[in-house]
């Protein structure tokens, strides 16, 4: 539920680095059960920027929409093209086929990520 | 996420979503599943091709009855209650003298002067409140019933084969709106041929203490035939498709029934009724705004419960209730338009997050089931 290689945002984005100066960006496992069925993904284009704590994209569901705040400064390097099609991906795997966009992270990591251990924490602060 | 604490209402099967791990949310002050494990999609999906079971408990009862009993209903709703066979169910309102609602409700003719009310759960006080006051001087007593009373509802093409071999009681001749009383897995019910999904299926009423048996027998029976529990979310999407008003959205204490296409629920001509005088004035003048369906036009465009609707960049309506539509598979919603763009085809722009976008106004209902 909570993957160690991964950082994570209070409002349930994931950012993991690839060692290169990229990241793959997605909502984690407890945003996906708190929206429910995925239905939609809107995402951006390629080579647009979004600095940290920006929208770049909505996820839908049956019943709500939630923003996509970019975890930390970044340029899109490219969409998860397969949601356009299987949005229930998100649902099913939202760490791994669920990923929404690859960036180029621009500058340093963005100081208020959390690890897996203090997002833990506050998801389970949040549910109770 | 600091929240305050209120004790929620619970249902008599509480236990039983949690140990189906139901995902709970405050619903009007009841905690109440949104969904279980299989999701709103899969839920929907059983209703419509197979069925579902949903805790409808939350609803609120009210008996009427006495020698004053059908005068009081007759004064406190539009629908002609004189009408009603014994053992025949309608949908009708309660209505303020502007012809706004109170609440929407159905009516069961228990007897020639014995009438259970059942309402909304969030507006049961409130309208257990309103029938007591215009009881006053009625000779019929009034009871409000709610917590004694459970009631799940069976909904879907598979209803009665699933819940036949659970009763003597005959279901075939049970009409669409009539109901009866009968044994359920060997507990008393009020068997109900009605819904909120637009399928086949029952409402079956009960004591709060039988509930959670009545529920797990109609579950152990179902479940080789592809039941499962359906939550709230599905119900909303269910009923949004077929045009059925929620409190709150469609209706409330600021739209009269004529606009809300309601006029087949408001008999005029019946004789007096709270409301009465307003209606027939608003039936006399052209009316300003019309309830309507929409889809957007665009997959990405989904319009959501009380979006704006826009015209040259001035809001010109809201949005009621909108979602993507699990069995039409578009994105849908039902608005109030102003009546000269009412028109099946127009166009009409709903405004999602400060983006104003096209849709079109089609038919309603979205979805009609095949008899």
């Amino acid at each position: 539920m909570f993957p160690a290689d991964l950082k994570y945002t209070k409002d349930h984005e994931w950012l993991k680095p690839m060692g290169d100066g990229t990241a793959l960006v997605g909502i984690t496992h407890y945003a996906q059960d708190a929206l429910g069925d995925v239905v939609f993904v809107d995402l951006p284009e390629a080579g647009e920027s979004f600095g940290h704590g920006e929208e770049f994209g909505t996820v839908e569901s049956v019943k709500t929409v939630s923003e996509l705040n970019m975890p930390s400064d970044a340029e899109i390097l490219e969409v998860n093209g397969t949601l356009a099609d299987h949005p229930e991906a998100v649902n099913e795997d939202p760490y791994g086929k669920g990923w929404m966009v690859k960036v180029r992270l621009k500058g340093a990591l963005a100081a208020d990520l959390l690890d897996a251990k203090a997002y833990e924490a506050l998801v389970s602060a949040e549910s109770h | 996420m600091s929240t305050i604490a209120v004790e929620l209402k619970k249902t008599p099967l509480n236990a039983a979503h949690r140990a189906l791990n139901a995902k709970m949310v405050d619903f009007g002050g009841w905690d109440m599943p949104v969904q279980y494990p299989a999701g709103i999609l899969a839920e929907h999906e059983a209703v419509r091709t197979k069925a579902g079971l949903f805790d409808v408990s939350h609803m609120g009862e009210i008996r009427v009855k006495g020698p004053g009993a059908l005068a009081l209903v007759e004064h406190l709703t539009p629908n002609d209650v004189s009408k009603l066979a014994i053992g025949q169910v309608h949908y009708t309102a309660f209505l303020y003298e502007n012809g706004t609602f109170v609440d929407d409700l159905l009516v069961y003719r228990e007897g020639e002067q014995e009438f259970l009310l059942v309402v909304n759960a969030g507006n049961s006080d409130k309208d257990f409140a309103w029938v007591q006051q215009h009881a006053k001087g009625n000779d019929c007593t009034v009871v409000n019933e709610s917590p004694a009373t459970g009631q799940i509802a069976l909904q879907g093409p598979l209803a009665v084969g699933i819940l036949q071999p659970l009763t003597k009681t005959p279901l075939d001749p049970i009409g669409y709106y009539f109901f009866t009383h009968g044994e359920v897995a060997g507990i008393k019910c009020l068997i109900s041929r009605t819904g909120y999904t637009g399928e086949d299926g029952f409402e079956l009423y009960c004591a709060a203490g039988d509930t959670e048996q009545l529920w797990n027998a109609v579950m152990a029976a179902g479940k080789p035939k592809g039941l499962l529990p359906a939550g709230l979310g599905c119900r909303n999407t269910l009923r949004l498709e077929c045009k059925m008003a929620l409190y709150g959205h469609e209706i409330d204490d600021t739209i009269h029934a004529l606009e809300a296409g309601l006029a087949w629920i408001v008999k005029l001509d019946k004789g007096e009724f709270i409301g009465r005088d307003a209606l027939l004035a608003a039936k006399a003048a052209p009316a300003p705004r019309k309830l309507v369906g929409f889809k957007t036009l665009e997959k990405r465009d989904i319009a959501r419960d009380h979006m704006p609707v826009v015209h040259d960049g001035k809001q010109i309506g809201f949005v009621t209730s909108a979602a993507p539509s699990p069995t039409c598979g578009i994105n849908l919603g039902l608005a109030y338009v102003p009546t000269e763009l009412a028109k099946t085809g127009g166009r009409i722009q709903i405004e999602i997050r400060g983006r104003a976008v096209d849709a079109e106004i089609i038919p309603t209902p979205f979805y009609k089931r095949q008899k």
